[in-house]
């Protein structure tokens, strides 16, 4: 008997712990759609803030996020593949290569604030870059240069040998091979990596703390030099240090609301490029 | 670059005060430049996160693996990475408007912005990596453990308790340990959730300021290449070795659970 209600015990622990992380999710999406929905619009996105951002839309944040996300990408991808290519591809195995790797996957495990000095230190000041845009997505470029190493070596490890030993049986290069063969095949999975890391990328804040985000600005930049305003932040400066905090609580709840859809959307359309390549194979 | 700058804050403070001294307050006259705050502020959120996340994280992982059917972990999965997706302001900001007054209520303080709600909503950014490197634990405990436990007239529960969570150890360590280093370096969800008040807390309802907070709050006002400044740099560096550190001991039970079923 007592054994018997010790089993039923268990089977709650377990299925009310599942149960509680799936209403964590829900409360959290729902408390934010509920209450943003209806500030969201098409002019909510498109328009400027006005009257000292307690109304208007978030307009200039959209497009710095946008921005920011495209250096990012542009500064991590290159690399990032080019050193997992040579990792993969060339490097023999090694003790060398294991530090490398090794060195590679700490790096991922940093705090993002740290990443933050070192590219205040750096592209700000060593540099002389500035607060700027550039020197935010240079920063976020660092940030996602492991993402997009560890899942391009993922891809690339999924090729079989023998597609790379036919190749080189025809005549080929090795680099030869690796571009039009390696590659192509490995594609969609390199894809999902870097769209992923995209999605982080954006939803990042700490990082472009002091490297370039700005208060407000009341205009779409036009200079990879300037100050921007990103997503994450401008909800951050809502929710915290404005000076009007309960006025612009509906304009918060929907800025975070376009957030989480625009990473969202991102990582559906990851989840959706491996589904479909899972499916092929 | 980090290691540069910070030795340019020992040339100013003495080593000893900034382990052993009991205040950070950088903007007074003399400049009291003392980790303590910080590290237990840091530590106090981090033991709450766990304490929440790990036996939430472990169990929903071996619901997953070893009761949910196929079709219902097929979809509860992706809402497991859906989770994982949101960004750190957006649990923030949840945790002024929603986790905070919640708090407040319970507990009839003032505000909520102390330490526990930082470790609730630090917990729900680390559950994410501990079901999901869980899972794949209890996942690797070959099939033949749990057949061989059955046949023994064990039933489905002994065995999940006394045979694969065991054998999956390893690997729950882990992932509790990347759990952690994620924790450890979240910045902006304590920043906005924990009332940065730097002064030694006594309890998880107590206003506290962690690490990376502190560097977001004060690395904004400080003026270039002072004492301060590179007293953020030190604090940095000092974070940088615990995730380090934390970190590989993860890497290192990975390895071994990697050993133990190859």
């Amino acid at each position: 008997m007592i054994k018997k209600l010790k089993y039923i015990v268990d089977w709650i622990l377990l299925t009310g712990s599942t149960v509680i992380v799936c209403v964590i999710l829900g409360i959290i999406l729902g408390d934010i759609f509920s209450k943003g929905a209806s500030a969201i619009s098409w002019d909510f996105i498109t328009g400027l803030p006005t009257d000292g951002m307690t109304k208007g839309g978030i307009l200039p944040a959209v497009a710095g996020t946008l921005v920011l996300t495209l250096i990012t990408t542009l500064f991590s991808v290159p690399f990032g593949v080019a050193c997992a290519i040579y990792l993969n591809e060339y490097a023999k195995p090694s003790v060398f290569t294991n530090i490398i790797r090794a060195s590679i996957r700490n790096l991922a495990g940093i705090p993002s604030i740290i990443y933050g000095l070192f590219g205040l230190a750096l592209f700000v000041q060593s540099l002389r870059l500035g607060t700027s845009v550039l020197s935010a997505g240079l920063t976020l470029g660092l940030l996602s240069l492991p993402y997009i190493i560890t899942t391009t070596e993922e891809a690339l490890k999924r090729i079989p040998n023998s597609m790379r030993e036919a190749t080189l049986a025809l005549g080929a290069t090795q680099f030869e091979t690796i571009k039009d063969v390696v590659l192509p095949k490995a594609l969609p999975g390199i894809l999902t990596g870097v769209i992923l890391t995209m999605s982080r990328a954006a939803g990042e804040t700490a990082p472009i703390l002091f490297t370039g985000v700005a208060f407000y600005i009341n205009d779409v930049g036009t200079s990879v030099n300037q100050e921007f305003m990103a997503l994450p932040y401008h909800l951050y400066m809502l929710s915290t240090q404005h000076q009007a905090i309960e006025q612009v609580r509906p304009l918060a709840y929907a800025t975070a609301g376009v957030l989480i859809l625009l990473v969202f959307l991102l990582n559906i359309i990851a989840f959706y490029i491996r589904y479909k390549y899972r499916t092929k194979d | 670059m980090l290691l540069y700058n910070s030795a340019a804050f020992f040339a100013d403070v003495k080593p000893v005060d900034f382990f052993t001294g009991s205040q950070w307050d950088p903007e007074s006259a003399k400049g009291k430049y003392s980790i303590a705050p910080l590290l237990v502020s840091t530590g106090l959120v981090t033991l709450g996160a766990m304490l929440i996340a790990v036996p939430l994280g472990i169990f929903t992982a071996a619901f997953l693996s070893e009761l949910a059917h196929p079709k219902l972990k097929n979809i509860l999965k992706p809402f497991i990475e859906m989770l994982a997706a949101i960004p750190s302001v957006a649990i923030g900001f949840l945790g002024i408007v929603l986790v905070g007054p919640g708090i407040a209520k319970i507990f009839g303080l003032a505000n909520g912005l102390n330490a526990l709600n930082g470790a609730v909503l630090l917990s729900v950014m680390a559950l994410p990596t501990i079901i999901t490197i869980s899972e794949d634990a209890i996942n690797a405990v070959p099939q033949s453990h749990r057949e061989a436990s059955l046949a023994l007239v064990a039933n489905k529960w002994e065995t999940l308790f006394k045979v694969t969570i065991p054998a999956a150890l390893p690997g729950l360590i882990a992932a509790v340990m990347l759990g952690l280093g994620r924790a450890l370096g979240e910045t902006m969800t304590v920043l906005m959730a924990t009332g940065n008040a730097a002064v030694l807390p006594t309890g998880f309802l107590d206003s506290v300021r962690t690490i990376t907070a502190t560097i977001a709050i004060e690395m904004g006002e400080v003026p270039f290449q002072t004492t301060h400044y590179f007293a953020l740099f030190a604090i940095a560096v000092v974070l940088f070795l615990i995730t380090l550190a934390i970190n590989l001991a993860g890497e290192y039970f990975v390895n071994r659970l990697r050993k133990f079923h190859a």
